[in-house]
């Protein structure tokens, strides 16, 4: 099979051929050049429909969301998607400066383009884009990549009830997770068990004591006339990366092997297509394409990686489809002669000012807000400066979570996790206590206070540096660098665990980190079980009240070299 | 499983993590030795399964499948005791495939020496990361 007659790329983005200077667009403008014909324009191909969402984080209205500006990939992925950002990903995509992709898929010039543009997501817009591809495809199959439950106040309140129904209303047809099994194995088996309309798959989740696979690994689903497996793959660090002991009875792990023999399993069950719905990352995705031979599509998630194009390793195609429901991504086969013969895809960025939301949906997540509906609107502050989260270094949420570590636990050193979920907040809004659920909503959130000596914050440093610039993907966890106020160092990116971090100072005094010494830590989401501490949004709220409007200054405080 | 998943609090599993003399490695190499005489070992002929990053350092499974071998050694080359487990096979064995879980006290790399009738050997190693963990996201 030629690879060039596989490879139909839906040429040029809709959102991408507008042209002008949107910076200086009014937002009625911007709303009038951008039609949801144009965001959901395709060319119906072949005879399969793949619908793929992934890490929504429970986000279920429109938001702002900034991309990373900096996203260093090591290794097989030193210097190619997804580790280009800005200049570099808009010329290798073909996209206009100031467009309206430019801007779902950047950080440049965000505020700006955010007033133009408006906000992303929603999971009503997101239903809108769903029925029409429907209503071209009725059969086409609707696979959220997992991430769902966990992100918001509803979603914490109600243990991720409000995601759950909204899902199921959506269609979803299969589902894989990280991020869920932070609601406890209890609660998640009683969802799995008698809430979830659809299957939740895992074929790398195993019984921790006996070693035998804990989850249905694939679903078969016929359709256009042929047979489709879906094969989920849960975040294979889920008990490292979170807190074990909520779900002590489960191992994960990226079990290559497995995967392989998953893949020949549905071979032989007649599939002809198979696609995998991933949690991996896309740096584990793209090494597992290249070694595991027979799968045709990868779903990738977990690393919030939004793509204008399909990603080709040998036969099989990886899809990024971002976070936060700013974007889906529609991949259509055709299918034929017992395999794929061709693919086209594209990236529908969910421009809500744009698309019409779809009434049944903005119901149900309306009736889901509606008992929170004055915690969430109460107005606890104001931010001058934008406040976002992504960054492999850093970002101002938690530039500002660290401030308020340091103030409110009167630390010396200050550590946030370097999650990558987190909604954004434009200068000049009010900071309502929903922002401040949206960047800490989860369910191990005691904001610790303890003591570390130099050697062992300098051992945490290299610990997460390792995880996240290991040159083997199958040894990253995919997030970003631990988040650190109070303290700088120095990062040499390319070097071995041990030897990256150097440098280390007290930003106090400006004294070097003395690994005898011990130093006053506050931080949140630690994985141990027994921490105790206020929940990180009261101490993040209670500085901001006090503050009443707070400014983020610029992060020089961690020096990167070795890229 | 739960008391010993505990024990990985931060600050002890940090201390856990701190750097063990590299003697072990001297050790290991001993090890290879005595169980292979310094003979040349093939790179394939046995399979390692262990996994990349353990989720719990203090027991980490691990199988190898060495079809034919009459013995299989396996070494952890960053304990202080490498030599963890030896698995032989009879001339009726239906399979040549063993299971079992080890306690790694830091990152290492496990190694698994297969004999092959003919006296030959084969070789297979993999690097398990032994983790703080707790930031991905």
């Amino acid at each position: 099979m030629m690879i060039s007659r596989r490879h139909f790329m839906q040429a040029g983005m809709a959102a991408a051929a507008i042209t002008g200077a949107p910076g200086a667009w009014s937002r009625l403008a911007a709303q009038q050049a951008l039609t949801q014909d144009q965001l959901l324009q395709f060319d119906t191909f072949g005879n399969v429909s793949l619908i793929h969402i992934t890490d929504i984080h429970a986000q279920a209205v429109p938001i702002y969301f900034r991309e990373p500006a900096i996203n260093i990939g090591v290794g097989e992925a030193a210097g190619v998607v997804p580790h280009l950002v800005g200049a570099e990903l808009r010329a290798l995509a073909g996209i206009a400066e100031g467009s309206p992709m430019d801007h779902a898929l950047t950080p440049d010039d965000f505020v700006a383009l955010a007033r133009a543009y408006g906000r992303m997501g929603g999971l009503d817009r997101i239903a809108t884009v769903v029925n029409a591809i429907r209503a071209d495809r009725p059969d086409a199959l609707l696979l959220d990549g997992g991430d769902t439950w966990q992100g918001s106040l509803t979603a914490l309140r109600t243990a991720g009830s409000d995601m759950v129904a909204a899902m199921n209303a959506l269609g979803v047809e299969a589902m894989t997770s990280h991020w869920e099994y932070t609601l406890g194995i209890e609660r998640v088996t009683e969802i799995v068990e008698t809430e979830l309309a659809f299957p939740f798959l895992g074929a790398n989740v195993f019984d921790a004591t006996w070693d035998e696979p804990a989850l249905q690994p694939y679903q078969m689903f016929e359709r256009g006339g042929t047979q489709v497996a879906v094969i989920g793959q849960a975040f294979p660090y889920t008990p490292i990366a979170n807190p074990s002991w909520m779900f002590p009875d489960l191992s994960f792990g990226v079990r290559e092997e497995r995967m392989a023999q998953v893949v020949a399993e549905a071979r032989a069950a007649g599939a002809e297509v198979v696609v995998v719905l991933s949690h991996n990352g896309f740096d584990v995705d793209r090494r597992m394409a290249g070694n595991v031979p027979g799968i045709d599509v990868i779903l990738t998630g977990h690393t919030h990686d939004a793509l204008p194009f399909p990603v080709q390793v040998g036969q099989t195609h990886l899809i990024a489809s971002g976070s936060h429901g700013k974007f889906l991504s529609r991949v259509d086969l055709d299918v034929r002669d017992g395999g794929v013969q061709g693919l086209r895809h594209k990236l529908i960025p969910i421009f809500s000012d744009v698309i019409a939301p779809d009434p049944e949906m903005a119901a149900l997540v309306a009736a889901a807000r509606a008992p929170f509906a004055d915690e969430l609107s109460e107005v606890i502050g104001q931010t001058d400066t934008l406040l976002f989260r992504r960054g492999n270094f850093n970002g101002t949420w938690d530039d500002l979570i660290c401030q308020a570590l340091l103030s409110e636990r009167e630390a010396e050193i200050a550590l946030s996790p370097g999650f990558r979920w987190g909604a954004s907040v434009l200068p000049g809004q009010d900071i309502t206590r929903e922002d401040i659920f949206n960047a800490t909503a989860m369910t191990y959130p005691e904001a610790y206070r303890t003591e570390m000596t130099g050697e062992t914050l300098k051992l945490v440093l290299e610990d997460v540096a390792d995880n996240l610039f290991h040159p083997d993907p199958y040894y990253q966890q995919g997030g970003d660098m631990v988040r650190v106020g109070g303290m700088g160092y120095r990062i040499d990116v390319g070097a071995t665990q041990g030897q990256r971090i150097s440098d280390m100072t007290l930003l106090a005094t400006g004294e070097p980190i003395d690994p005898t010494r011990a130093y006053v830590v506050a931080g949140w989401a630690s994985v141990n079980e027994g921490t105790e501490g206020p929940p990180i949004w009261d101490v993040l709220e209670a500085y901001i009240a006090r503050r009443g409007t707070v400014a983020v200054p610029p992060n020089d405080s961690v020096i990167v070299e070795g890229i | 499983m739960f008391e010993r998943r505990e024990v990985l609090a931060l600050g002890l599993g940090a201390a856990a993590l701190t750097i063990l003399p590299r003697a072990a490695w001297a050790a290991a190499d001993e090890a290879v030795q005595a169980f292979t005489g310094g003979a040349e070992m093939a790179d394939t002929g046995v399979t390692l399964t262990a996994p990349e990053i353990a989720e719990n350092g203090n027991t980490v499974p691990i199988s190898v499948s060495a079809p034919g071998a009459e013995e299989v050694t396996i070494l952890a080359d960053g304990n202080p005791n490498p030599e963890v487990a030896t698995f032989k096979f009879g001339p009726l064995a239906g399979s040549h495939e063993a299971s079992t879980r080890i306690r790694l006290a830091e990152t290492q790399d496990v190694i698994a020496i297969a004999r092959m009738p003919d006296g030959s050997f084969a070789r297979a190693v993999q690097n398990v990361k032994v983790t703080i963990g707790g930031c991905g996201g």
